[in-house]
């Protein structure tokens, strides 16, 4: 009975073209869910993030957090002040930038504005090989043979240091400013280049006074990309920088940064519950606040800056 | 006359300088590609001793000679399998979703805009969701699902990116005629958009998992262990369903994680042991760049708007 009754209604109701209908709409609910899975993850890193700080500040006050000298937090007498691993991230990403924004620049002025497309084409394949080494292996470099290397010049240089850290970590990001700086500078129209040329502007000239100040906003999103990808890389800091958490700005001592301890950390076994599981989410929220300030400002250049051709 | 031979200095001078700032930057170049050949090839040159069949078919071991990345390869592969299983599928359909269905309002916005900024986000954070939300809260424990779900989230963005460009660079006069022969959405997405966008999408997802064999820190986070000395359990079986999926809830180590703990010993004789590793990592990710970065080539000669 409830059979037939399904059976012709199903015949009457459901036609063709409704049965087209409801798949097509159904296809984009199933769409949509994928897409609101990247929502989903925000969401869901800043609500376990602030949910395991919500228990860490209520046994560590803020102030004491943000102005505190020693970040001891595994050994009996434990301190919890952040300084010490902000500077060691500052420090690495500092020396990582004055790499790899000067290289990256020149070599992306280089390829947009005088390598011939040949040489270009061969060229940017490699450099995108530089960006897809893993960091652990970049890490095993500064440890092994870059702070050897460095050693030579300066005898009194640790084996764990910042600076082998932080120069092998601009190699690494030179790649990413040159390639995003490229593409920048070559989506500013040819009219303005030959504009300059036909003035008697050599081609330095012409990439200097007007391609780069045209393409700046892009050129800045570059460097705040590379800026953050410095903060948050880890591997290589945690290989070759040592793990000692260290206030001072000196780039020839250890020092740890924010996610060096995470890794650290996690290398031992930490149950959730205890305060040294919360430090780790601490750090790693103060990380996420770096990258977002880093990110805010890039998108405020990038707005500032933009030119409309 | 005086004016003219001044000019001409001028001129002269301005070429200088244009001339050495090219060598400048052709220098810079190359010494980039030069660190990248020395890198390779030293890590290959230092690895050479224990770069045998042995490295590959031992489980590591307390003795540097007899250690081996049987457990490493096995656990990187089996975790490349979830990785791809769960972000492929998500990720083609999200840029599925935003290209071609959304509309332009804020939901659409935020959504784009979340993707950029999850690109943005460092890599050992998404350890830290990992480990609070995959390990505890949904006790998946540290196992293989874990490790290939978190890097799954980790080249999402990746694979949507490139999913949005691929079926943005096709013209829409494809989508166009066929909706005039009266397809539906889905079909011109199944039957025209996805076809024309495949090889361009292989690409981004084969980038997306070079990314993903040489992360570390996630991994790290979410506990995967340095010594492992037995496999997960074999996903195919002799009696019936043949399948199972126990391998799925298996504790692992994968290929970085290994690398790091060799290099982190103070023997000198591991250090070999990690570049030895080193060397496998750098091959497979090289290679996997390698095939993208060939058909990429080949997909630009072949199509032709």
């Amino acid at each position: 009975m409830t059979q037939q009754v399904f059976s012709s209604v199903s015949t009457k109701k459901l036609s063709p073209k409704l049965i087209r209908n409801l798949k097509e709409k159904a296809i984009e609910i199933v769409l949509f869910i994928a897409a609101s899975t990247s929502v989903a993850t925000t969401l869901a890193i800043m609500f376990i993030l602030l949910e395991e700080c919500w228990f860490f500040f209520q046994e560590v006050s803020i102030f004491k957090f943000l102005t505190d000298t020693e970040w001891t937090p595994l050994f009996a007498n434990p301190r919890y002040g952040i300084l010490p691993l902000l500077s060691g991230t500052i420090v690495t990403s500092a020396i990582a930038l004055f790499v790899a924004i000067p290289c990256g620049t020149i070599a992306a002025i280089y390829l947009s504005e005088f390598a011939d497309s040949k040489l270009r084409e061969i060229v940017k394949p490699f450099l995108e090989l530089l960006a897809a080494i893993p960091t652990v292996v970049y890490g095993y470099f500064a440890l092994l043979f870059v702070t050897p290397f460095l050693q030579k010049i300066f005898p009194e240089l640790p084996g764990f240091n910042m600076l082998s850290a932080g120069l092998v970590m601009g190699l690494m990001i030179t790649p990413f400013v040159s390639s995003l700086s490229e593409d920048a500078m070559r989506a500013v129209p040819a009219l303005l280049r030959e504009g300059s040329t036909a003035m008697g502007a050599t081609k330095l000239q012409t990439a200097l006074r007007v391609v780069f100040p045209s393409a700046i906003s892009g050129i800045s999103s570059s460097y705040i990309l590379g800026a953050s990808r410095a903060v948050g890389e880890t591997m290589i800091v945690a290989v070759a920088a040592g793990l000692q958490p260290n206030l001072t700005l000196n780039p020839f001592s250890q020092g740890a940064t924010i996610t060096a301890f995470i890794v650290q950390v996690s290398l031992g076994d930490v149950a959730r519950g205890t305060i040294e599981y919360q430090t780790i989410f601490a750090a790693g929220l103060t990380l996420v606040l770096m990258t977002l300030v880093l990110n805010i400002i890039g998108y405020y250049l990038a707005k500032r800056f933009r030119e409309i051709y | 006359m005086q004016n003219l031979v001044e000019i001409r200095r001028n001129i002269k001078q301005r070429q200088l300088f244009n001339n050495i700032f090219a060598l400048v930057g052709l220098f810079i170049i190359l010494v980039a590609i030069l660190i990248l050949l020395a890198l390779t090839l030293r890590m290959f040159i230092d690895g050479a001793p224990r770069l045998n069949w042995g490295f590959f078919s031992n489980f590591p071991s307390r003795r540097a000679e007899n250690a081996g990345i049987l457990s490493a390869w096995i656990g990187t592969t089996l975790v490349m399998l979830v990785t791809a299983v769960a972000a492929v599928p998500v990720g083609v359909a999200s840029g599925i979703y935003l290209e071609e269905y959304a509309k332009k309002n804020w939901l659409a916005d935020l959504i784009e805009i979340n993707v950029t900024n999850l690109a943005g986000v460092p890599s050992i954070i998404y350890g830290l969701l990992a480990l609070g939300l995959f390990v505890y809260d949904w006790s998946l424990g540290e196992s293989v699902l874990t490790a290939g779900l978190t890097l799954a989230l980790l080249i999402l963005p990746v694979v949507i990116v490139t999913t949005r460009e691929a079926i943005r660079a096709i013209p829409n006069s494809l989508r166009e005629a066929a909706y005039a022969m009266g397809a539906t959405k889905w079909q011109v997405v199944q039957d025209h958009l996805l076809p024309y966008s495949f090889g361009s999408i292989l690409t981004g997802v084969i980038i997306g998992l070079s990314r993903a064999i040489g992360e570390t820190a996630p991994v790290i986070t979410i506990g995967a262990l340095t010594f492992i000395a037995f496999l997960p359990d074999s996903p195919i079986k002799s009696e019936f369903p043949f399948i199972s999926f126990e391998w799925l809830k298996a504790p692992f180590t994968v290929m970085p994680i290994q690398m790091f703990n060799w290099v982190s010993r103070p023997q000198a004789d591991f250090q070999v042991n990690a570049a030895a590793a080193g060397a496998v990592l750098i091959f497979m990710t090289l290679g996997m760049n390698a095939v993208a970065i060939y058909l990429r080539y080949q997909l630009r000669k072949g199509i032709k708007w």
